[in-house]
């Protein structure tokens, strides 16, 4: 029976002979290039399941069943409706320990009450908002302000300490309740000072001054004629590509001349940066391109008489394609609207096909501050050191998070990534939102953990209400980064 | 190593896995709950010595039955020998071809011994065994590849009629296959026959050397395989309509002889998009969500 090259496999008593490349009869173990290793270990549930669902032991050793169907360590446990306890330094209201892969890890949860919060939103959209530093309202009230200009984006930043505690009374609540709202996935309506009122739902399209935004550009507007360029040579004399922020031109920009394509004696209005790209060819708006210009032809000037010719086809499109006119110059050199010719539609219908949906994403920004960090270990400092040194883990109802460089755990987290409802509120006003930190048992009594809260998981369930949850696939899973459980290899 | 065995209920609560080795097992018992807790025990405790007893006698079980053949003494290994034993004589079976099923009629028989059930399912990888009390009933889904679980129709399973299992075999599932049948479902009066049959009669749905099919010896693949010389398909190249006519003429011929002599009760063989029904009351009806996320069969 032994062969060459097969190896055999010791991990149940069928004891398969295995060929290099192959799998044993369970689908779990194979021969990679003749050493032993396990595949994916969730595949074959995964398939049963059809999705990452977390299981349950059952019948676990002596232990009797008791109709409860939750258990470890393939279940963790989020922060979402721990408590906390704010403001006194006590030990935070869960301390779990489970064993993964033999290793003993203890999950320390808590609600955090953030008063330095807020949210990051990013609203996939060409059209102005505003400007830049005005302040963003809701329900009237002074929410945050508009941030950066982003590729095809505006960033909003809403909340922080400044509103939560610094205006008035009802500044505070409304600015508590449009971040809670806004992070538990729930749409808000706001305006911006001088521009736009937008209603922002995170994982939808933002709709702004009552129109649905459908796609985000393609590129700019000189970033579409390099693209596009080729596709358009030939077929018409010359494009502009109507841009708030950077207009291409064909015939004058580095694409253009590199196809040959000549000059169409156009004149833009607007400040010209390099060849074929201009700034400011209007005011900024919600018609094309993100500018105020309803009717294209007005950021043209004459064409000039010795370079233009009769007959001369222009194209002038918006960075999505949702905007679009043909024209043709007459005996006077007048640009006269015609039907957009089939071999140009063609063009146009794919800056449409390559602008992504437009979304609204948010990201909820906090920093876990003393009392938190307290709740955790007698010695806080050492918590931060701890996050630094990559040996404790934070999630954010068990969704993973970015950890800010430098002083303090300063995180941000993508709200879609969490359970539904994650987040709370207290009066004060403050944002109420989980937080895990995951460490090894040992590492956890080095930093001057609570050991003697610190309980097994199996033992926290049955008469503390919680509600069960199934993992989200495109998470790693909190114990254990490197695998996702509804991966497979 | 006891701690081998895994059992769990799975996230709904309802229903039962429970994996060794090579066996996943998704079971679930209705009834009083006290009679279902006291099924799903019965279960665990057959399970957990179950792979043992098996690879116990593993040496006798991959040997092709004959009369000379010794009698293994498990009882899942006796459930494998009895269902290939009628199809010994005409052609090369080892009682491997019926483990699946017979892994999942033993769970079922533990399980009705210990409690009072009005009907259970135990699912193993897709060989599945039923209990029924009078006037229940079960909507098995059916799929036409194994390795993509989209439903093309459910059959009602009634207590009246005598199928208690249910079993799928072709060259693209789990184990391998001499034939070129992409599935062939098989509805038989237990679980243990109707993957025997199906492992058969997939076998029977084939163009003997035909250029397409590529083929490969089982030895050369998994060096203890119980089929050791025999060739496996491991790919199916264009085939005409008429190749997939006569490939399907072949499996249902054989298999309306296994209808006859009462090996089985019906069966769906499907190779290329085409299906072919042998027997009653197997009927594809269309479901509605052909997407089918849910285990094979539900209730």
């Amino acid at each position: 029976m032994p062969d060459d090259d097969a190896i055999r496999c010791d991990a149940c008593p069928v004891l398969c002979y295995i060929k290099p490349g192959r799998l044993g009869a369970c689908d779990r173990y194979g021969n990679r290039d003749g050493q032993l290793v396990r595949v994916d270990p969730h595949v074959v549930l995964d398939r049963a399941l059809a999705r990452g669902a977390s299981v349950v032991p059952f019948l676990d050793r002596e232990q009797e069943w008791d109709g409860n169907i939750v258990g470890a360590p393939k279940a963790f446990v989020t922060a979402i409706g721990a408590g906390t306890t704010y403001p006194d330094y006590k030990p935070a209201p869960f301390i779990i320990s489970s064993e993964v892969e033999g290793v003993d890890m203890v999950t320390v949860v808590t609600e955090g009450i953030f008063s330095y919060c807020g949210v990051k939103v990013k609203i996939d959209t060409d059209r102005h908002l505003g400007p830049e530093r005005n302040l963003v309202r809701a329900q009237g009230e002074a929410v945050g302000h508009v941030t950066t200009s982003e590729y095809g984006s505006q960033m909003l930043s809403l909340g922080g300490v400044r509103h939560l505690t610094g205006g008035s009374r009802r500044e505070g609540t409304v600015t508590c309740d449009t971040l809670l709202n806004l992070c538990n996935g729930k749409a808000v309506e706001l305006e911006v000072e001088e521009g736009a009122s937008v209603v922002v739902q995170a994982g939808k399209p933002p709709i702004i001054d009552e129109v649905l935004e459908e796609r985000m550009r393609v590129g700019c507007g000189s970033a579409t004629i390099g693209m596009f360029a080729k596709q358009w040579f030939g077929k018409v004399d010359e494009v502009v590509v109507v841009d708030d922020h950077i207009t291409g031109v064909l015939s004058e920009h580095q694409a253009g001349k590199l196809l040959g394509v000549p000059e169409t004696g156009i004149k833009i209005k607007g400040r010209r940066s390099t060849p074929g790209r201009y700034f400011q060819v209007a005011e900024p708006g919600t018609a094309w391109g993100g500018t105020n210009i309803e009717d294209p032809l007005a950021i043209l000037q004459p064409f000039k008489s010795k370079i233009a010719w009769p007959g001369l086809r222009l194209l002038m499109v918006s960075t999505t394609g949702e905007h679009h006119a043909y024209f043709e110059l007459d005996e006077t050199l007048r640009p006269v609207r015609k039907d957009l010719p089939a071999t140009l539609s063609e063009s146009v219908a794919r800056i449409k096909e390559n602008c992504e949906p437009a979304l609204c994403t948010v990201l909820f920004m906090g920093g876990a501050g003393g009392s938190l960090r307290a709740g955790v270990t007698e010695n806080p400092v050492r918590l931060t050191h701890s996050v630094r040194d990559a040996l404790t883990r934070v999630t954010c109802g068990g969704a993973p998070v970015y950890i800010w460089p430098g002083g303090g755990i300063t995180f941000m987290v993508d709200v879609s990534r969490m359970p539904e409802n994650a987040f709370g509120y207290v009066p004060t006003p403050a944002l109420v939102a989980p937080i895990e930190f995951t460490l090894k048992l040992e590492d956890y009594a080095d930093l001057g953990g609570y050991m003697d809260h610190v309980r097994a998981l199996s033992s926290i369930m049955p008469d503390e209400g919680h509600r069960h949850v199934t993992a989200r696939p495109e998470n790693p899973w909190p114990l254990f980064p490197a695998k996702t459980p509804g991966a497979r290899s | 190593m006891k701690e081998r065995a895994q059992i769990q209920l799975l996230p709904d609560g309802r229903r039962l896995y429970l994996h060794d080795g090579p066996i996943d097992v998704i079971l679930e018992a209705f009834g009083a709950s006290s009679e279902v807790r006291a099924a799903y025990e019965a279960a665990g405790r057959r399970f957990v010595s179950l792979l043992d007893e098996l690879c116990a006698e593993l040496a006798i079980l991959r040997q092709p039955v004959t009369r000379e053949s010794a009698r293994p003494a498990g009882t899942v290994a006796q459930r494998m020998v009895a269902a290939v034993t009628p199809y010994a004589a005409r052609s090369f079976i080892t009682p491997m071809a019926a483990v699946a099923g017979a892994v999942a009629e033993e769970l079922l028989a533990a399980m009705t011994r210990a409690a009072l059930l009005k009907r259970t399912y135990v699912n193993d990888g897709g060989d599945i065994a039923l209990h029924l009390e009078p006037g229940q009933q079960f909507v098995a889904g059916m799929i036409d590849r194994p390795d993509r679980a989209s439903l093309f129709g459910t059959a009602v399973l009634e207590a009246s009629q005598p199928v208690r299992g249910i079993a799928t075999s072709g060259w693209r599932g789990r184990s391998f296959s001499l034939g070129i049948a992409d599935a062939v479902t098989v509805l038989a009066d237990g679980a243990a026959t109707a993957d025997a049959a199906a492992t058969m009669i997939a076998n029977a749905v084939d163009l003997p050397g035909h250029p397409a099919v590529f083929r490969v010896r089982a030895r050369e693949l998994a060096p203890d395989n119980d089929l050791g010389d025999h060739l496996v398909t491991q790919g199916v190249g264009d085939l005409t309509a008429q190749e997939i006519g006569a490939a399907l003429d072949s499996g249902e011929a054989f298999a309306r002889t296994l209808l006859q002599e009462g090996l089985m009760r019906a069966a769906a063989l499907h190779l290329r998009g085409e299906t072919r029904i042998v027997g009653l009351p197997l009927q594809a009806n269309p479901v509605e969500n052909p997407a089918g996320d849910r285990s094979l069969t539900d209730a």
